[in-house]
């Protein structure tokens, strides 16, 4: 016996009214992406599930695909049998084997089709004796058991489904429009923009990159984190802008003292113009309060003002390793730490301004004209775009 | 020609020289150096990594290239022992080991370390209750083999790591030099904490290999310098090796399972071959790994029967290669107390994927011959 399908439970969508229907489609379209490697898989949506058909893949490694999905709940593996006492059993005692670590069970029978001659108190009793005298260690508790098998016996057939993993919660990607992440290649912007898809969103990202003052390396290092994320954002793309120019003048013409200031709030501006184009109506930033020179209160104001679209900082709030836990998890840590220069660390000015005034900004700013730099800059932009399916390292594969 | 000493060393895949002569000409950089030409090295070493981590079910930074086997026992065994012996100086090994673990144990004999090296049964397997009964509070280590070299036994290393794993300052160590593409070892599911596996054994290049070395365990490094591999291995990478290692590693995992049957197949028929001739004793015991097979004809020297063999484009082996200039006795078959008959008079056939029902058939025919011969002048 095989398990031969998942289970999949949604998370708070199934609360989501008249739009559930179409969260629904997008869970249904992000899963079959995601499970694109496995080619035999057929996912089947039912009024108030998903079942992922295995067709023989192997239910371990779809599982694991799976968990990284957003909009889900939790997840089973479920064995699909022909409505028989034998078959049951068989399933039950199968389900219960391959439930790593669980020492007590509790059996659920719902039993939808009456026809079916036994009854579903009498059929958990059976099977818990059936389980009792094939296993050993293994106990019965109806209260806080360590693994709930559940069977189903429908017209068609029996289900028998086993313990739960945890989904990845949050909402489909797609669901709730689109953000612009600005991501340095530092730990914290990659974790922002996973929690911005945690909420449905999805994200595109604009990286500033300054040849020869940052290098190549650390352009491809934003690229592999950029591929890393689409383990959750199933796509992604990245508008590269040359910053060079603009850091240059900014270093040359803008007082020591404001020119992280005056630096942040050109890439604002320059993002806002990759926002209108692409019909993106907010910005998401890795920034937590306090942690740096940039993240006061006082320069998060001078900053902002600069453009009225939302900013979404959904590290705001948070220590920094707490921020370095959701980053391990999520796989971005490893490729952040990378040690090379990112375009807000070369420029670094000796004594940044953490009490900016967004006046003098502004006053600092008109004595020059940017505008033709930044247009150079929107003009050169690079954009890449990531999916699962192909791997940045294409070139390299006839090697393999 | 017919080469049936597999074991000792393998024809390199076509594929792989090809990968291997691309990544010479092309990606020459040093991994190391900043430019964009670096870079490209620096990518391609990082994807070779992730690969061969794929393929070997760890995770990318638990995998060390090196430059084979050797290295790979060497680098495994004494930098456990450098790096915690100040928890304790006992190292559990077997009396079969490679000699790359053997005398990476004796040097360490030499430094004030304790080593116990376990006997093994007449089929040449390790009695799992001698190790437990072998682990003192002092113990830092346990190596033993996947495959032995000579006999082609299949250690216990799912119990032996169980044991082991009940004890949190033991490392376990395996050499998977013969094993690996041959039988099925998830390191991480036996309680492996560090295995060694080598190109050239698998279709590869020479001076190919890697070591996993299970996250968070520390070693002491063999080589210091720039800082590669993580640091355990300094020294510029051999990227060409490499992805001809990471390449040859995809090829043979991929015909594994096809290849076995193929292999069980040879076998069978070598070995009803073999009992047909009167005076070949056949050593590898039942339930052995397919692809080796350790026979003696007692009474005749083994060199004879290589070089009567060699003139007709022949090649088996006596004992290992990396053992067998020393003219004494097969120390693999002394330990399974075969009698010294038996062990001086050892050979070694071992098969590939390439080898075929033809190459058995000649080879027997050849053999019996030889041996009749040698039994009319010899008596």
């Amino acid at each position: 016996m095989k398990f031969d399908q998942i289970m999949v439970r949604y998370g708070e969508m199934a609360l989501k009214g008249k739009n559930r229907h179409s969260f629904e489609n997008k869970l249904h379209s992000n899963l079959s992406k995601k499970l694109r490697n496995f080619p035999a898989v057929k996912i089947k949506k039912t009024r108030d599930r998903m079942y992922v058909l295995l067709n023989g893949e192997n239910p371990y490694a779809v599982m694991e695909k799976c968990q990284e999905v957003f909009g889900i709940q939790s997840l089973s593996f479920a064995v699909r049998i022909e409505q028989s006492e034998d078959s049951i059993k068989a399933a039950a005692l199968y389900a219960m084997k391959e439930a790593e670590g669980a020492r007590t069970f509790k059996i659920s029978t719902k039993r939808t089709d009456k026809q079916f001659p036994i009854r579903s108190q009498d059929m958990n009793q059976i099977l818990g004796g059936h389980i009792l005298s094939n296993t050993e260690g293994i106990t019965v508790d109806v209260h806080n058991p360590d693994v709930e098998i559940k069977v189903e016996v429908r017209q068609d057939a029996a289900y028998v489904t086993s313990q739960n993993y945890p989904g990845a919660g949050g909402l489909p990607v797609g669901t709730t429009g689109k953000t612009l992440l600005l991501l340095s290649g530092g730990i914290d912007s990659p974790v922002a923009g996973y929690l911005a898809m945690k909420r449905g969103v999805e994200v595109e990202a604009v990286h500033f990159h300054s040849p020869p003052y940052t290098s190549e390396r650390a352009k491809q290092k934003v690229l592999d984190l950029a591929q890393e994320m689409t383990r959750y954002g199933i796509k992604l793309k990245v508008h590269i802008i040359p910053f060079t120019k603009i850091q240059q003048k900014i270093h040359r013409e803008m007082p020591d003292g404001y020119s992280m200031t005056i630096m942040r709030r050109m890439m604002l501006r320059i993002s806002e113009a990759v926002a209108k184009e692409q019909v993106i109506l907010s910005f998401t930033t890795g920034e937590s309060l306090g942690q740096v020179a940039s993240q006061t209160m006082e320069s998060m104001s001078a900053i902002n003002d600069v453009t009225n679209y939302p900013i979404i900082r959904p590290l705001v709030a948070m220590d920094k390793l707490e921020i370095i836990d959701i980053s391990r998890k999520i796989g971005t840590y490893d490729i952040s730490i990378r040690p090379y220069e990112d375009c807000c660390t070369v420029f670094v000015p000796k004594a940044p301004k953490t009490k900016p005034s967004k006046e003098k900004a502004l006053e600092y700013e008109q004595s020059t004209d940017f505008s033709e730099d930044i247009k150079e800059a929107l003009e050169q932009k690079e954009v890449i775009s990531f999916s699962q399916k192909k791997s940045s390292e294409a070139k390299f594969e006839d090697l393999f | 020609m017919i080469y049936l000493d597999n074991s000792a060393t393998t024809k390199p895949h076509p594929e792989v020289l090809e990968a291997y002569h691309k990544v010479a000409e092309h990606y020459f950089g040093n991994p190391s150096s900043i430019h964009h030409f670096g870079g490209e090295s620096e990518r391609l070493l990082t994807h070779s990594k992730k690969q061969a981590a794929n393929i070997l079910n760890v995770l990318p930074e638990e995998i060390v290239f090196t430059s084979g086997g050797t290295e790979g026992n060497n680098m495994a065994i004494k930098g456990i022992a450098f790096a915690h012996q100040n928890r304790g100086k006992h190292i559990i090994t077997s009396q079969v080991e490679h000699p790359s673990v053997l005398e990476a144990c004796h040097a360490l004999e030499s430094l004030g370390f304790d080593i116990t090296y376990l006997p093994v049964s007449k089929e040449g397997i390790v009695n799992v209750d001698d190790l437990r009964n072998s682990i003192t509070p002092e113990t830092i280590l346990v190596s033993i083999m996947s495959v032995n070299n000579e006999l082609g036994t299949i250690q216990p290393i799912s119990e032996i790591g169980t044991i082991v794993k009940k004890h949190p300052k033991i490392f376990f160590h395996v050499d998977h030099v013969q094993g690996l593409g041959k039988i099925a070892l998830d390191f991480k599911a036996a309680g492996v904490d560090l295995c060694t596996v080598s190109g050239h054994k698998i279709h590869g290049v020479k001076g190919t290999g890697a070591l996993f070395i299970r996250k968070g365990t520390t070693l002491f490094p063999l080589q210091h310098g720039g800082g590669q591999e993580g640091t355990f291995r300094s020294g510029t990478e051999n990227l060409a090796g490499i992805v001809a290692f990471t390449k040859a590693l995809r090829l043979i995992k991929e015909a594994q399972d096809e290849n076995q049957v193929r292999l069980l197949k040879l076998n069978k028929m070598l070995r009803e071959h073999l009992r047909e001739i009167p005076q070949v004793i056949i050593n590898s015991p039942a339930g052995t790994v397919p692809h080796i097979l350790n026979f003696s004809v007692p009474g005749y020297k083994p060199e004879v029967i290589i070089h009567s063999l060699g003139e007709k484009e022949i090649y088996i082996s006596t004992k290992s290669a990396c053992s067998s200039k020393r003219s004494d006795e097969s120390a693999v078959l002394a330990a399974c107390q075969l009698g010294e008959a038996r062990a001086t008079s050892a050979l070694r056939v071992s098969l590939s994927y390439g080898t075929t029902e033809e190459d058995i058939e000649i080879f027997i025919n050849v053999l019996r011959r030889i041996v009749n011969e040698l039994h009319e002048v010899m008596g």
